[in-house]
């Protein structure tokens, strides 16, 4: 940067001059408080960090201090939670200047948001909301991600949901949705295997099905997290997305069968209730990173170079 | 500047003085157990002083893009009967107990 | 999902889904939008109920994660009954958590159930005071070398700015003493909660730290916070408080990084 530009944007200057540690290939985890002592004990270890956006749109303290000290030694990912890309009204651009603000500070690996919404008019309800996949609702969420794109200035991951109920005036599947999605607007994907898991459970139909229709080909990362059980109306099991636990067996499965087709995409451990020590958690990556060592070893080398 | 009352500069420059050249404690400073435990609220521990890290940190809310597995969104009226430390705060002469709304007394 | 179904396939004339989706959201009296099934047509009643849940669970949680100290006083399950309350009846309007809670210090004061606790509210104000400190924006506090620089005769008419951290806050009840007491796990003894008390919560570094105020203190604090030069903010405070230490609360002051610079010759 040059004198210049150092004069007109001093904290920017100091702040964002982060290393351009790369993402390829990486296991990670949610970024946690009270994980940061132990994180900052260690050397810095193959790995990156996600945080959730939001966290770090206050002004200043404690949260953009840990984040600058993990963004000196590791590649991040800026998860955003509460864009409503898939809400009926217009994106909030208080939220979104917000948003540029922490990309463009923080130099983010990865950047994404969820297929979902939180506010509807004023008030915001801390859930991702599910919505119809309809062409209207396509259209609609389409300009969403473009003016997501737009503002920051580069593509984003877009998540697929957990759900627990359809609307009936859906008409078109998930995986088309997504599809279509990234064919209107250049945006890529965040691939929640727990959410293929959890949403094929409540729904009644199957995750290797999902999969098979899933546009791997633009999966810029992968998202892994335990769940819990519950029961729906009528008896049948309901899978809660709670983040409450280690990575279910079968989650393990459908992972390996992913990783093993598209290559050892960048994969996020969240655990975001109920959260162990690190130790634990770490060697959830750990075992994430077994496997995406196993499939990068397997792969030509040209086709691991495909994946970021 | 102002018209209003104000401190003669002898004065005001006399006690600035005495304030840079002694850093004492505040005029009421907490108790020691009282500096402690609000330590444990969230301040010494933060970074470096103490290696217990940053569990005791007090960080406040944050977001979430998870279920949850408690149930918890029915009211139960039950449960509307303190039962914390109230208990152990108490204003002499004494209030506690009585059924009167207390809330006229609290400051504008 | 399931895939596209021909006899449900029909376009989609209801853009109001969110209208929709909402109502039933914080109202658990509501039925289930009607837009929404399980698959195969199952009901959709214990499916609904999950975001139902998830909202008023995440809520009362960023409520509890804001005032650790007000639950610890009234218990779990009290707060987190009072706590669905407010939330029901006052939601948030950002998406940023941290910024959620500024009404619940007043909910509690006219909350029917803690009556018999009046200084309750007074704990939560300083806890959301706490939270603002935290998250305010980074700035080196004012060091005395700075106050030292001001020529004697330009003392009276120089004007604070305060940290963008800080707060005060006034109670007539032991606020300060409820609250160190209860912010932590220690084990606590009877607190007498008659005397009115201050809370001033700076952060000069990274660590909120909550003070308690002499008398007079808070009046300094919050005159030379509104623009007060120093010479008119000390005589306002001496003339309600004759026995007020000057010197003391601007060692304090300093001490607490309660200002970020000194201005004069405005």
């Amino acid at each position: 940067m040059n004198e210049l530009a150092q004069s007109l944007h001093p904290r920017l200057s100091v702040a964002s001059r982060f290393p351009a540690h790369p993402v390829a290939g990486l296991a990670g985890t949610s970024l946690k408080h009270t994980h940061l002592p132990s994180i900052l004990a260690d050397d810095p270890q193959r790995a990156f960090f996600e945080v959730h956006a939001e966290n770090y749109m206050g002004a200043g303290g404690p949260p953009h201090d840990a984040l600058t000290r993990i963004r000196r030694d590791y590649p991040v990912s800026l998860h955003g939670v509460c864009m409503s890309i898939g809400g009926p009204q217009p994106l909030d651009q208080t939220h979104l200047a917000r948003f540029k603000a922490l990309v463009d500070r923080y130099e983010p690996a990865l950047v994404s948001e969820h297929l979902a919404w939180s506010t509807h008019e004023m008030t915001y309800f801390n859930d991702l909301l599910p919505l119809p996949y309809t062409p209207a609702t396509l259209a609609r969420v389409a300009e969403h991600i473009d003016k997501v794109q737009n503002t920051i200035g580069r593509p984003f991951l877009l998540e697929n949901p957990s759900t627990y109920v359809l609307f009936e005036q859906s008409t078109i599947s998930e995986t088309e949705f997504l599809r279509e999605l990234v064919r209107r607007t250049g945006c890529g994907l965040l691939l929640d295997v727990n959410n293929v898991f959890v949403s094929a459970t409540n729904q009644g139909h199957s995750a290797l099905d999902y999969l098979a229709d899933f546009p791997l080909e633009h999966v810029g990362e992968i998202h892994l997290a335990g769940h819990a059980e519950q029961t729906d109306d009528e008896g049948d099991l309901l899978l809660i997305d709670s983040h409450d636990g280690p990575v279910a067996d079968a989650v393990w499965k459908l992972y390996d069968i992913v990783i093993g087709r598209a290559g050892p995409i960048p994969t996020l451990v969240e655990w975001d209730s109920d959260i162990p020590d690190w130790p634990i958690l770490k060697a959830e990556a750990t075992a994430a990173q077994l496997m995406l060592d196993r499939h990068a070893h397997g792969l030509m080398p040209g086709i691991a170079h495909a994946v970021r | 500047m102002s018209t209003k009352t104000t401190v003669s500069t002898a004065i005001l420059a006399g006690a600035v003085l005495t304030a840079l050249s002694s850093f004492a404690a505040y005029a009421a400073p907490m108790t020691e157990g009282e500096m402690s435990a609000a330590m444990d609220a969230g301040k010494e521990k933060c970074y470096g002083v103490s290696l217990a890290g940053l569990n005791d940190c007090a960080a406040g809310p944050g977001t979430t893009c998870q279920g949850t597995s408690t149930i918890d969104f029915q009211g139960n009226a039950w449960s509307l009967v303190p039962s914390g430390t109230c208990a152990t705060i108490a204003v002499p002469g004494d209030r506690m107990g009585s059924l009167e709304p207390l809330t006229r007394d609290l400051p504008a | 999902m399931r895939s596209v179904d021909p006899e449900v396939g029909r376009i989609d004339h209801h853009p109001g889904y969110a209208v929709d989706f909402v109502a039933g959201l914080l109202n658990p009296e509501r039925a289930v939008p009607s837009i929404v099934a399980g698959p195969d047509g199952k009901a959709a009643a214990r499916r609904y109920a999950v975001y139902r849940n998830n909202v008023t669970v995440s809520l009362i949680d960023a409520l509890a994660a804001t005032f650790p100290a007000t639950m610890r006083i009234t218990g779990v399950d009290f707060f987190r009954a009072m706590a669905r309350d407010h939330v029901r009846a006052t939601p948030p309007n950002s998406p940023l958590m941290f910024e959620y809670g500024y009404d619940f210090a007043g909910f509690i004061e006219q909350y029917e159930h803690a009556r018999l606790m009046p200084w309750l509210a007074d704990v939560a104000r300083l806890e959301r005071a706490w939270l603002d400190a935290y998250h305010a924006a980074d700035a080196k506090p004012l060091m005395g070398a700075s106050l030292a620089l001001i020529p004697p005769d330009q003392l009276t008419d120089a004007i604070l700015a305060p940290h963008p951290a800080t707060r005060v806050v006034r109670s007539r009840y032991s606020v300060v003493a409820i609250f160190a007491a209860n912010r932590g796990d220690a084990p606590i003894s009877q607190i007498d909660a008659s005397a009115p008390e201050d809370a001033l919560v700076t952060r000069p570094g990274l660590e909120v730290m909550v003070r308690r105020l002499p008398p007079g203190g808070a009046d300094f604090v919050l005159h030379l916070s509104a623009g007060e030069p120093l010479g008119a903010a000390a005589a306002a405070v001496l003339a309600e408080y004759p026995t007020f230490d000057l010197s003391a609360n601007i060692a304090g002051m300093i001490d607490a990084g309660v200002f970020n610079e000194i201005c004069v010759g405005g």
